[in-house]
């Protein structure tokens, strides 16, 4: 709270003292708000609507970048591992028409076929030859499988039908995953026969476990009912079911999602391969593709944020500063206007104080003449002379017309001093000017008023009618404020070597501590509707200003007031301060 | 000594000259400028004691006015207004001092005068 207490300007818990033509021009705090608002959203919108806009880009582009890799990759390894088949398919096709019937039905000639393959293609386990009617005529390879009938096997036909036939993936007999390849070949217009070979996965394997599945992917070949054909990192062994359902066919490569067991997003790429029973499947693990996306979306995330708070910090301060310098531009205003006002009215007063004055001062003059003559002529007659009654009659008329041309000569001093002059001044005289005013007053209400000038306070130099005004103004408040009988003490003292301090101090009721920052704002009066126009304190202020001073005032509710003048001794500012 | 006192009031003159004559102080009066300008044209006076307000003329004009038929003629101004300008022009115009604000004591004005002429005699 405090620190809300501390930064908090000034302008925000304004409130007009005045109305009408003296009320502040604007409502500061909601200026503050419209300002900092239309800003902040002028600024922060576009900002956000780019970093939106940006992020949907950005995320589209990935996206689609890494269908384009995985799509990519698995063309790649379908074209590899059909290349594979076929490259096999091609060689078998190569040996039967190389090779008669004849000659393949020599066990020595097969069991040399079988070992040149083996050592230029490699994983060729066995070769056989079938005849038309589905026996195998010859075989080479490790086991004993001549005379075996074939004629009701599906592949057997299959082979006849279609001239080829690739087998899913088998166990085999030493539980090594086989295949087989068949190939079927018409010797000129007599019946076909059909060569069959029997190769291990070895070789298919390393294809399909391409370098760049290392990272959190996994790659594998399934056959049609799902079963894996090719070892998996996280899809099960060789000839298990793939968890992964079987997609539906297409002659493309196809990119689809899937969730997995632990629910987290896969894209799947895959593709059947061509004149083979099998799938391949290209499983990448969603997030870890996402990964240079995250850091990118932090980043822009971050990027904004930064960005927000840079902009709200700016504008606040900057709306801040404008607003307060606009309320202080006003309140300058106000205190002008007001000053101009009392000025006004000061000069009104004068020039009314010095016609009531000359008014009197004339017929007084007259008055003083005519007595004057008849003391005169009382001195000349020698009899009158002792008429004590009659002498003392005219004496008293003398001493009164003294009276009142001492009243009509200080009210015209005190009028006279409208301009701005600078002299010398005593500040003890000018106290006790003006309290030669107000004496009647301080009489009437029995005020008990001590003045007392410290002696090595110097003349200051400075322009008296403002400064009698402030005395004036000063004192007067302190009599509003002070009960019948109160006390006020008027001290002035040496403050430092170029100031001199004048402390008024009344016993009377008091300024609440509410009201004390306020008292020397123009137009704030507590005495509304009681005669006070609230000018009093705030051209005293103004005016002490002008004179190079300073005023202050410390208050304490019903034990009285202090309001200390510090004035400078040399007032060189004067020339610059009064406009 | 010989006096020409200016002001409108009729009442303020007439006595004032009376008083004078009893100290033994010879004194005219007029109420109007045109009226001091025409005793002027016919007597000499030593101090002209004037209004600063006299209708119409003003007492700086009739201070002029009488100063070019009388150069040697000195000049107290008594006003009732004593407003600053005034006191400023009418200093310029005269002797330190010879700027009375009414009512005036009778003994204050003879010094005035008596000071002014002794001035004169001495630095003619």
């Amino acid at each position: 709270m405090t620190v809300l207490k501390k930064i908090k300007p000034k302008f925000w818990d304004h409130v007009d003292a005045a109305s009408g033509p003296f009320a502040y021009l604007f409502n500061f705090r909601r200026m503050w708000q419209l300002a900092v608002l239309l800003t902040v959203g002028v600024a922060v919108v576009p900002l956000v609507a780019m970093t939106a806009i940006d992020y949907q880009v950005t995320q589209k582009s990935i996206e689609s970048e890494i269908a384009l890799r995985i799509s990519r990759l698995v063309s790649n390894t379908r074209r590899a591992v059909s290349f594979f088949l076929e490259e096999r398919r091609l060689a078998l096709d190569f040996i039967v028409r190389d090779n008669s019937f004849e000659s393949l039905n020599d066990p020595e000639r097969l069991q040399a076929i079988l070992k040149n393959l083996q050592t230029s293609f490699g994983g060729f386990i066995d070769l056989g030859v079938i005849d038309t009617l589905g026996y195998q005529r010859n075989y080479a390879g490790p086991y004993r499988l001549e005379g075996v009938d074939y004629s009701e096997q599906a592949w057997y036909r299959e082979v006849l039908e279609r001239g080829v036939h690739i087998s899913d993936v088998f166990p085999g007999f030493r539980q090594v995953p086989h295949l087989i390849i068949a190939v079927k070949h018409e010797v000129g217009g007599g019946s076909p026969f059909v060569l069959r070979a029997t190769l291990d996965t070895e070789r298919f394997n390393q294809l399909i476990s391409h370098p760049e599945m290392a990272e959190g992917g996994d790659a594998f070949l399934i056959n049609s009912e799902g079963k894996l054909q090719t070892p998996s990192l996280s899809h099960g062994k060789i000839l298990d079911t793939s968890p992964l359902p079987v997609p539906s066919f297409s002659p493309n490569t196809e990119l689809i999602e899937t969730e997995d067991a632990q629910g987290q997003l896969n894209a799947v790429g895959y593709a059947y391969i061509e004149d083979s029973p099998f799938i391949l499947m290209i499983v990448k693990n969603k997030k870890e593709l996402l990964k240079p996306w995250y850091k990118t979306r932090l980043q822009l995330m971050g990027f904004l944020a930064a960005s927000i708070t840079i902009i709200l910090v700016v504008i606040l301060g900057v709306a801040t500063y404008l607003v307060n310098k606009i309320y202080v531009a006003d309140q300058k205003r106000l205190t002008t206007l007001h000053q101009v006002e009392y000025s006004n009215k000061m000069a009104t007063i004068g020039r009314l104080a010095a016609g009531v004055a000359h008014e009197i001062n004339n017929p007084l003059a007259v008055i003083n003449e005519k007595a004057g003559l008849i003391k005169d002529i009382l001195n000349m007659r020698e009899e009158s002379t002792k008429d004590e009654k009659l002498m003392n009659t005219i004496n008293s008329v003398l001493s009164s017309v003294e009276r009142c041309a001492k009243i009509t000569r200080r009210l015209l001093s005190f009028m006279r001093n409208s301009g701005v002059t600078t002299e010398r001044i005593h500040l003890g005289e000018t106290i006790q000017e003006v309290l030669t005013f107000l004496s009647k007053e301080a009489e009437y209400r029995s005020f008990q008023i001590s003045v007392h000038v410290d002696e090595d306070v110097p003349q200051i130099t400075g322009d008296r009618g403002r400064l009698q005004e402030i005395f004036l103004n000063v004192i007067n408040n302190s009599f509003a404020a002070m009960q019948d009988g109160g006390h006020l003490e008027v001290t002035a003292k040496r403050d430092k070597s170029d100031l001199v301090s004048v402390a008024v101090k009344d016993d009377g009721c008091g300024i609440p501590k509410a009201d004390l920052e306020r008292v020397f704002e123009p137009f704030f009066s507590t005495k509304t509707g009681k005669g006070g126009t609230g000018l009093g304190l705030s051209i005293t202020s103004g005016l002490v200003q002008e004179l190079g001073g300073e005023i202050s005032v410390a208050s304490e509710i019903g034990k009285g007031t202090i309001f200390t003048i510090v004035l400078p001794i040399n007032n060189e500012k004067k020339g610059e301060t009064v406009s | 000594m010989k006096i020409l006192l200016v002001d409108d009031e009729h009442e303020l003159v007439s006595t004032l000259a009376e008083r004078l004559s009893f100290r033994g102080i010879q004194a005219d009066w007029a109420i109007s400028g045109e009226e001091a300008m025409r005793l002027a044209e016919k007597n000499t006076y030593d101090v002209a004691v004037l209004d600063v307000k006299i209708p119409r003329i003003g007492g700086l004009e009739l201070k002029r006015r009488l100063q070019s038929k009388l150069p040697v003629l000195k000049f107290i101004f008594m006003t009732g207004h004593g407003s600053e300008e005034d006191f400023r022009n009418c200093s310029a115009e005269t002797a330190d001092g010879c700027y009375l604000v009414k009512p005036v004591n009778i003994e204050d004005l003879i010094q005035k005068m008596n000071e002014l002429v002794k001035v004169s005699e001495v630095s003619p």
